[in-house]
């Protein structure tokens, strides 16, 4: 199987390293990974605007670039959704068709694709407070939701539980929005500031040294309000954890 | 004139400088929201409700025509009169001319989101009628002049000082007064006189049965039985999308109801009226005011199924912070934000975005309405109706432009300026700086991942 990897463009250029460990984790479990070096964006942001002509050129240039792997994993649960659920700026050919079939987010990938059972690895001895972004919580659907009742699941749960040394704080919300929301967090700064301060108080309150999520874009968010404000907590990808990070 | 697009982000930010109405309003909406989860959990049958609901609702919908002539021919057997309106005026007129025939002067009301729509008072009360609400939120909402913030709890916004202030100026009560239990003995003290001495009584309505031509209206407060039976003449205003087909569907919804809305297994009251009292009178009003519209819309037609809980409102983070008065609209919240549109376009443009399309909404709707999805759809019909902010507009093309050339794009990440040449830079550079006001920016980095991989990667690939 030949993987291609995709870096979102805020994880490029401000979290480098999420997308780092995940290109090495992936290598560690033995898979054939390539980065197209001439990759941009999803096209999410403009179609979240309602722009979605202006996504077309992002989107036939995402499929140029990955049309020829087996699988397009990414360490981004929006832009997964993206590309499997709203990616129609463009004619829907062979080519778009094959790759919104098989473009991943990396838990999902890792936990339904390659089935990992181990990260012998990891050890990262900290409380945890597990943020799931509503694109892979309501999206891609990759843990159970509140408001349905349904019986517990969490595939990040699942991955991180085999991580020497971590435990997990429960804040009072599990699930509740943080409020990052793509251009929201521009257009609508006060109530997305607000919630983002909400959200981490929540994890901070519940004994959580670190949140650790599957997206960045929430974190980036996340980490800016609470430096903002002085909420002592910290913020890691999900693959810097099941990489082996310590810290 | 130029309709104004409501400034929701402005309003929101405004409501949330007040901490102590920001964290009661929060935690209140999201104690409802346990409760609805509590019950939930208590009913193993609650996903299959939940699509039952969708199902009789979109087949009705699908058979409206047929189902509101059964209705009409009915309610007529059980000699309930029956009047159409195609939109507010209509509907408001008609009030007026029935209760005129009467020589109505004084109608007592329970709470109804559509005469709302219709904004009936503002057409009666030049008229020389007296419109009292009957149901406290509502009262509280009508003596302070504002919109119902919530459709199920419609003062919700409101701390209990604000409501002693409202009635010390109204009822002559203790302004410091924040007993709770006296205040709604000071609204039960004033409200009684005026419903013993009504000329008439009005009501909205949850639910229409075709094969029966009744209908049921469930309340917590019993006032809209007293609206309804106190004075002979009743006047039941409902939207002709409150139809179900047989009085055996209605276990479905009066299931979903209320456990949606407040959490509690059913209202204090489910009434069933099925005609007249002796020698009273009974109307009912059917509105469309754009519903028939709506049902006509592919991508929209399924907000229709609304039974109007409000239990996107308790669970959206973004209402619980922003209060429904931030809307501007009847509609809050958001099932507001997909039907408001089509009251009127551009004023309510602004609404579809004051979402995180998190889809929480969906989840806990009754009905199954894809809330979230539908604000999705309405940002591209908005766009495409060009009732978008010309700077965000202008925005997202160039990032378009500019994400489909990998060489303009990588110049533009590497920290150079080519991609501000479109776009003069204060432009671009105040569009983004809201981001900065409550928040700190990402912190710089070294190297991003494309120069980290270029290193690391492609030239040991070349060494090898």
């Amino acid at each position: 199987m030949k993987i291609g990897l995709f870096i979102p463009c805020y994880i490029d250029a401000f979290y480098p390293n999420a997308g780092i460990a995940t290109l090495e984790l992936l290598e560690k479990l033995g898979q054939d990974v390539e980065y197209p070096m001439d990759q941009t964006c999803c096209g999410q942001p403009m179609a979240n605007s309602g722009c979605n002509s202006d996504a077309a050129a992002a989107e036939a240039l995402f499929v140029r670039n990955f049309a020829k792997y087996d699988a397009i994993v990414m360490p981004s649960g929006s832009c997964t959704h993206h590309v499997r659920d709203n990616f129609d700026a463009i004619p829907q050919t062979e080519d778009v068709k094959h790759v919104r079939k098989n473009t991943y987010e990396l838990v999902e990938f890792l936990h339904d694709i390659l089935k990992v059972d181990a990260f012998p690895w990891a050890e990262f001895p900290h409380k945890v407070g597990l943020h799931n972004s509503c694109g892979t919580l309501r999206a891609l659907r990759t843990a159970s939701m509140s408001e349905l009742g349904e019986p517990f699941f969490s595939k990040p749960m699942d991955l991180l539980s085999k991580v020497k040394g971590i435990t997990f704080a429960t804040p009072k919300r599990p699930d509740e929005c943080c409020g990052f929301g793509g251009t929201f967090s521009v257009t609508e700064e006060a109530i997305s500031a607000r919630m983002g301060l909400d959200k981490v108080r929540d994890h901070h309150n519940a004994g959580a040294e670190y949140i650790v999520s599957a997206d960045t874009s929430c974190m980036m968010h996340q980490q800016g309000c609470a430096e903002r404000n002085g909420v002592p907590i910290r913020f890691i990808h999900i693959a810097e954890i099941l990489n082996g990070a310590r810290a | 004139m130029k309709v104004k697009p409501v400034n929701h982000a402005k309003a929101a930010e405004e409501f949330l400088e007040d901490a102590p109405h920001l964290t009661f309003h929060d935690e209140r909406l999201w104690d409802m929201r346990q409760k609805r989860d509590q019950q939930m959990h208590l009913l193993p049958e609650w996903q299959d409700l939940r699509t039952r609901a969708s199902e009789i609702k979109e087949h009705t919908l699908a058979n409206l025509p047929e189902y509101l002539e059964q209705f009409e021919a009915n309610a007529k057997k059980n000699g309930i009169h029956v009047h159409w309106a195609a939109d507010g005026a209509e509907h408001n007129r008609i009030v007026g001319e029935i209760l005129e025939k009467h020589g109505a002067k004084s109608l007592i009301k329970s709470k109804s989101m559509v005469t709302e729509e219709c904004d009936m008072r503002a057409y009666l009360e030049p008229r020389g009628v007296t419109v009292t609400e009957t149901d406290l939120g509502e009262r509280i909402q009508q003596l302070d002049d504002q919109l119902p913030s919530h459709i199920v709890v419609p003062a919700v916004h409101k701390l209990v000082p604000d409501v002693a202030k409202i009635f010390a100026k109204n009822y002559h009560t203790d302004p410091n007064d924040n007993d709770p239990q006296s205040l709604a003995e000071a609204q039960r003290m004033a409200a009684r006189p005026v419903i013993l001495t009504a000329d008439a009584g009005m009501t909205g309505g949850n639910f229409l049965v075709a094969e029966t031509g009744t209908f049921v209206v469930c309340t917590n407060e019993g006032n809209a039985d007293l609206s309804s039976t106190v004075p002979n003449l009743h006047i039941a205003t409902l939207g002709i999308e409150r139809l179900v087909p047989r009085m055996a569907d209605l276990g479905v919804f009066v299931r979903l109801l209320s456990r949606s809305a407040l959490g509690s297994p059913i209202t204090q009251y489910t009434t069933h009226f099925r005609g007249p009292q002796k020698g009273g009178e009974m109307h009912i009003i059917l509105v469309d005011n754009g519903r028939s519209t709506r049902l006509g819309m592919e991508e929209f037609w399924t907000s229709l199924k609304c039974i109007r809980c409000g239990a996107c409102m308790n669970t959206c983070p973004v209402y619980r912070r922003s209060g429904g008065l931030s809307y501007g609209a009847v509609y809050s919240g958001p099932i507001g934000a997909i039907i408001d549109p089509t009251f009127n376009e551009r004023k309510y443009s602004t609404l579809p975005f004051a979402s995180t399309m998190n889809g929480s909404c969906t989840n806990v709707c009754p009905v199954k309405i894809n809330i979230h999805e539908q604000l999705y759809k309405w940002r591209r019909v908005l766009a495409e109706h060009h009732e978008l902010p010309f700077v965000k507009r202008e925005i997202m093309h160039m990032a378009g432009k500019l994400m489909g050339q990998p060489k303009l794009y990588r110049t533009a990440i590497n920290g150079t300026e080519v991609a501000l040449s479109t776009m003069p830079r204060f432009v671009l550079y105040n569009w983004l700086n809201p981001w900065g006001k409550h928040r700190e920016l990402p912190h710089p980095v070294k190297q991003t991942f494309h120069s980290w991989y270029k290193q690391n990667r492609l030239k040991k690939d070349k060494a090898q």
